[in-house]
């Protein structure tokens, strides 16, 4: 379903997002030099199956499976006002934080203001060596200092646009679609 | 002697409502002429189209608040809002601090009201000393004073000793116990009705049966000392049965209730606003509905408001506020309601808030408008239609259950003794020096010749 | 996407036309619908979790002031409002005035109106008096939580139950539940009735009919005056406290002991319960009298799960209720 006067383009399909995936576990495993110590963190509601398609990916290079994690923003949130939004899923963490390396994985990265959220929750739960950040789509617009490790595709993308990522563990398939308003021409 | 005329009114005379021109000679209706007629030397000439016009209501339950409670009301603002209302004679409760138990503190009063200049005031006297409930009050020197109503009103007579004795003496001396029925054993700490709504909302109730116990209680004993009683603001359908049996059997008893218990019920609670807070308790529809009927048939004589000023301080939070709701500006157009909607005839209207109390408080007889009689007029437009503001309001306090209501009729001019003691869109006594007449309305003064014209209507 | 901005386009117009929707102060159970007693679960279970790690606390209320307004004696209840306000990073001002001596001196409306003018977002209430919080949320702007009016109601008490035999069963849909004791009086049983029912549990509660409220035939439960029958039957037994003040203003039972005998819950009646069952009291607890000593420390007690699910139940409504204040 999507708002009338919208116009919906493909910009990855699941083969490109199978691609992007593999190549993120590749670099994270290059840069971190292996497994050892990794702990990846999912951002609610995307990042976090896509963090479990990365801990995959990684599992079957390097034969060890990363700890995984997922966080969730809603008490963390900086937009004062706004009705309080009930956390879609738990914030979890397996291992204690302290010494490892993180992983934060989230689906499109926009202002930044989510991962700035994501970060002061991952300090509740230890001080890690590290943080990194992996997202599937970098849309660019950021309003804070934040910059992503790991980027499955860059896009270039009007700010009054939506990025719409779809997975197959909650959509029911895998795609990710730029939706753009009054256009005029509808398809899909 | 000055002449008013009254013109273009539906008069309720004698033979029904007639369409007539009512011409007051002084303190006294001169006579009823066709509408139109010229009247000779008339000096203020008023418009009532579109107007009922009633002999003076007269409203056996008033708490004026003075002396003692000032803040809440005074006389002379009770005064105000009683005229406002189309009353002519109020009863004032003896619950005042200093309680109305002695001649001192009743002159005060009739001289206060005297000074107000607007409506005539009844003082009643307590039936105990101090309300205390333990001894009888000096009894003899108020009746020899004028007070016909005795009452201990806001508490009942607990004493069942004290209470035939009152009976008795008060009979004899040719006035009238009143009582609060309210066995307070009951309805220790009780707050609203009991019933299914205070239940889910928690708080006390008061059963009926506590009123019904007394109501029972003070109808037997009435009949054991063949004394007249008069029972204060019935509430419950049982209170109603047990005066329309006692009055079956011969028991002198009378028996009033308020515009509130006519129109409200318990569900008002439900939001924990405290003007709904009131003794005895707005009851359940069952109530509601047989005290209506009461009123209709007659069991229930009479329609008094039981007016009760509080301050905003003490109407802030259920449990702390004190009881009781404002009524004089609102109960004629209530009781019209109620009228309009079939519940009780015009007859029975004017029986229950004029002649009725007047006759059981003691007062000059009054009923349907005729030559020869006090020029005690409410005059009361029909079909005006308003809402209830209390900022509006001409008494002192606010505490009105109506609020934001729209009603049908309002007073638009009240006459005491021949003067225009209120007339509607002016705030009774505005800009006058205290201790004067309220006003008398300029406009209109001689406007008529020998060859009258149409006087305008005015706003 | 769990992306956004702070500009309010990027939420779905149709969440926040839903969310403002709810009443904006918590008076009563019944303020609350199946939805937003999900997403209460929800947030207590995640503030259950919050509340374990190394630093229990969030951001989320970063700023606000909560006045937490206890006119009655209380220690659970304002102590784990207090608490949950500061895991959420909230700013709290606890005032325990008793009702009666702040009546003469200063009237209840001026004394909320004024922490009000000070920066307050928002108010917990307790007073002794049935709808004191209704009648605050009249006069103020922000919302008002009701941490127990008189006889009244005591949401969030209620909202501790549920939460407990929630993360015990995961559903309370057909559950029966068996309440005994002063329901008259009591302000827990008025919103646990509401609570329970609307998880979807039956109610039934047991007293001699002087602890019965008038009007209970109206209440969506069924009523018996015969506990040793009804014990069997219970899913969870949920008893009232029986206060020795009451006996004394007004005879509702001639003593406390006749009560223990009759509605008293011993280990004999222990005894009759299923082997699921469970007991649970809203606290503090009569030893002796509503519930014997040895009752309450037996396995089957949730006394105590009640009272560690309080501030993580209280977070949960402070969040969800003062969040979205401007």
């Amino acid at each position: 379903m999507k708002a009338q006067g919208e116009a919906a383009a493909c910009v990855l399909d699941s083969d490109d997002m199978r691609r992007a995936v593999s190549r993120i576990a590749h670099e994270v495993v290059e840069r971190n030099r292996g497994a050892e110590g990794l702990v990846l963190v999912g951002i609610h509601t995307r990042g976090v199956p896509l963090s479990a398609r990365i801990a995959e990916e990684i599992a079957k290079i390097e034969g060890v499976r990363p700890s995984q994690g997922s966080v969730d923003t809603a008490f963390y949130r900086d937009d004062v006002g706004l009705p309080p939004r009930v956390p879609t899923g738990p914030t979890s963490v397996p291992v204690p934080l302290s010494g490892a390396h993180v992983i934060l994985v989230d689906d499109v990265l926009f202002t930044g203001r989510s991962v700035r959220a994501a970060l002061t929750a991952v300090w509740d739960f230890g001080r890690p060596l590290s943080v990194q950040l992996a997202v599937l789509v970098d849309r660019g617009h950021r309003e804070l200092p934040i910059q992503a490790d790991y980027v499955g595709r860059d896009l270039a993308t009007e700010r009054n646009e939506t990025v719409k990522v779809r997975v197959t563990e909650i959509d029911g398939f895998d795609r990710v679609d730029v939706l753009s308003p009054h256009r005029g021409v509808l398809f899909e | 002697m000055s002449v008013t005329v009254v013109r273009n009114g539906q008069v309720c005379s004698s033979t029904g409502v007639v369409n007539a021109d009512l011409v007051i000679e002084g303190e006294y209706i001169s006579s009823l002429v066709e509408p139109g007629t010229p009247v000779e030397a008339a000096a203020h000439v008023f418009d009532a189209s579109g107007c009922l016009l009633l002999p003076g209501l007269v409203d056996m339950h008033v708490h004026l608040r003075e002396p003692g409670d000032e803040e809440a009301e005074d006389i002379r603002s009770g005064c105000a809002a009683a005229v406002a209302g189309g009353f002519t004679d109020i009863v004032a409760m003896p619950n005042t601090h200093p309680p109305q138990d002695s001649v001192g503190v009743v002159e005060f009063v009739r001289e206060a009201a005297a000074r107000a200049g607007l409506c005539r005031v009844h003082p009643a006297g307590c039936v105990t000393r101090a309300r205390a409930g333990k001894e009888l009050a000096g009894i003899r020197e108020l009746a020899e004073a004028g007070v016909v109503i005795f009452t201990d009103d806001g508490d009942p007579v607990r004493d069942s000793r004290i209470m035939r004795r009152a009976l008795e003496y008060v009979g004899f001396l040719g006035g009238l116990v009143a009582d609060h029925c309210e066995d307070i054993q009951l309805t220790d700490g009780a707050q609203m009705n009991e019933g299914e709504v205070s239940g889910w909302l928690g708080l006390a109730g008061w059963p009926s049966v506590a009123e019904e116990i007394f109501v029972a209680r003070d109808i037997l004993l009435a009949e054991y000392t063949g004394s007249r009683v008069h029972l204060q603001h019935l509430s419950t359908a049982g209170a109603v049965r047990l005066v329309r049996d006692a009055k079956a059997r011969g028991v002198m008893v009378s028996a009033e209730v308020t515009p509130h218990h006519l129109m409200l019920t318990d569900e008002k609670a439900t939001e924990y606003d405290p003007v709904f807070k009131v003794n005895p308790p707005l009851r359940t529809a069952a109530d509601r509905a047989a005290v209506r009927l009461g009123l209709a048939d007659g069991t229930i004589d009479i329609v008094a408001t039981d007016h009760a000023p509080h301050t905003p301080e003490n109407k802030e939070e259920w449990t702390e506020a004190r009881c009781g709701m404002l009524g004089l500006e609102t109960a004629l157009p209530l009781v019209w309601d109620l009228h309009r909607k079939g519940v009780l005839t015009l007859e029975r209207l004017v029986d229950a808030m004029s002649s009725r109390p007047a006759h059981l408080a003691g007062l000059e007889p009054r009923g349907p408008l005729a030559a020869g009689q006090r020029a005690d007029l409410c005059v009361f437009d029909m079909e005006h239609e308003w809402v209830v503001d209390p900022s509006g309001f001409h008494g002192k306090s606010r505490n009105t259950p109506y609020e934001g209501m729209t009603c049908t009729g309002r007073v638009r001019y009240t006459f005491v003794d021949g003067r225009p003691v209120f007339r509607a869109d002016e705030k009774v006594g505005e800009n006058k020096r205290p201790g004067r007449t309220a006003f008398l309305v300029e406009e209109g003064v001689a406007s008529e010749g020998p060859t009258p014209g149409m006087p305008g209507r005015k706003k | 996407m769990s992306d956004y901005s702070a500009s309010s386009d990027h939420v779905p117009a149709g969440a926040m036309q839903e969310i403002s929707n709810h009443p904006r102060s918590l008076l009563a159970m019944g303020d609350l619908d199946v939805h937003r007693l999900g997403e209460i679960l929800t947030l207590t279970q995640e503030f259950r979790s919050v509340l374990r790690r190394p630093i229990p606390k969030v951001p989320a209320l970063r700023g606000k002031t909560i006045a937490n307004c206890f006119f009655e004696d209380s220690t659970r209840t304002r102590c784990s409002f207090e608490l949950a306000a500061k895991r959420l990073s909230a700013d709290v001002i606890t005032l325990t005035e008793k009702g009666s001596s702040l009546s003469k001196s200063e009237s209840l409306r001026d004394t909320v109106r004024t922490l009000e003018c000070m920066g307050v977002d928002g108010f917990v209430v307790r007073h002794h008096a049935s709808g004191v919080p209704a009648r605050i949320a009249a006069w103020v702007d922000h919302p008002v939580i009701n941490g127990g009016d008189g006889a009244h109601e005591h949401p969030t008490q209620a909202l501790v139950d549920l939460a407990t035999l929630i993360e015990k069963w995961g559903s309370l849909a057909g559950a029966r539940v068996l309440i005994v004791g002063d329901v008259a009086h009591s302000r827990v049983a008025r919103s646990n009735v509401t609570a329970f029912t609307l998880a979807g549990a039956s109610v039934s509660v047991c007293a001699p009919p002087t602890l019965l409220p008038p009007g209970i035939e109206g209440w969506p439960v069924t009523v018996s005056e015969d506990l040793d029958a009804e014990i069997p039957e219970a899913d969870v037994v949920y008893l009232l406290r029986m206060q020795q003040e009451r006996i004394v203003d007004d005879p509702v039972v001639p003593s406390l002991c006749e009560y223990a005998r009759g509605f008293g819950f011993t280990e004999e009646r222990a005894r009759y319960l299923h082997s699921e069952a469970v007991v649970m009291h809203p606290g503090p607890m009569n030893r002796g009298v509503e519930i014997a000593a040895s009752v309450a420390d037996l396995p089957i007690s949730l006394v105590e799960k009640q009272v560690s699910n309080g501030v993580a139940v209280r977070m949960a409504v402070l969040y969800l209720f003062f969040a979205g204040i401007p």
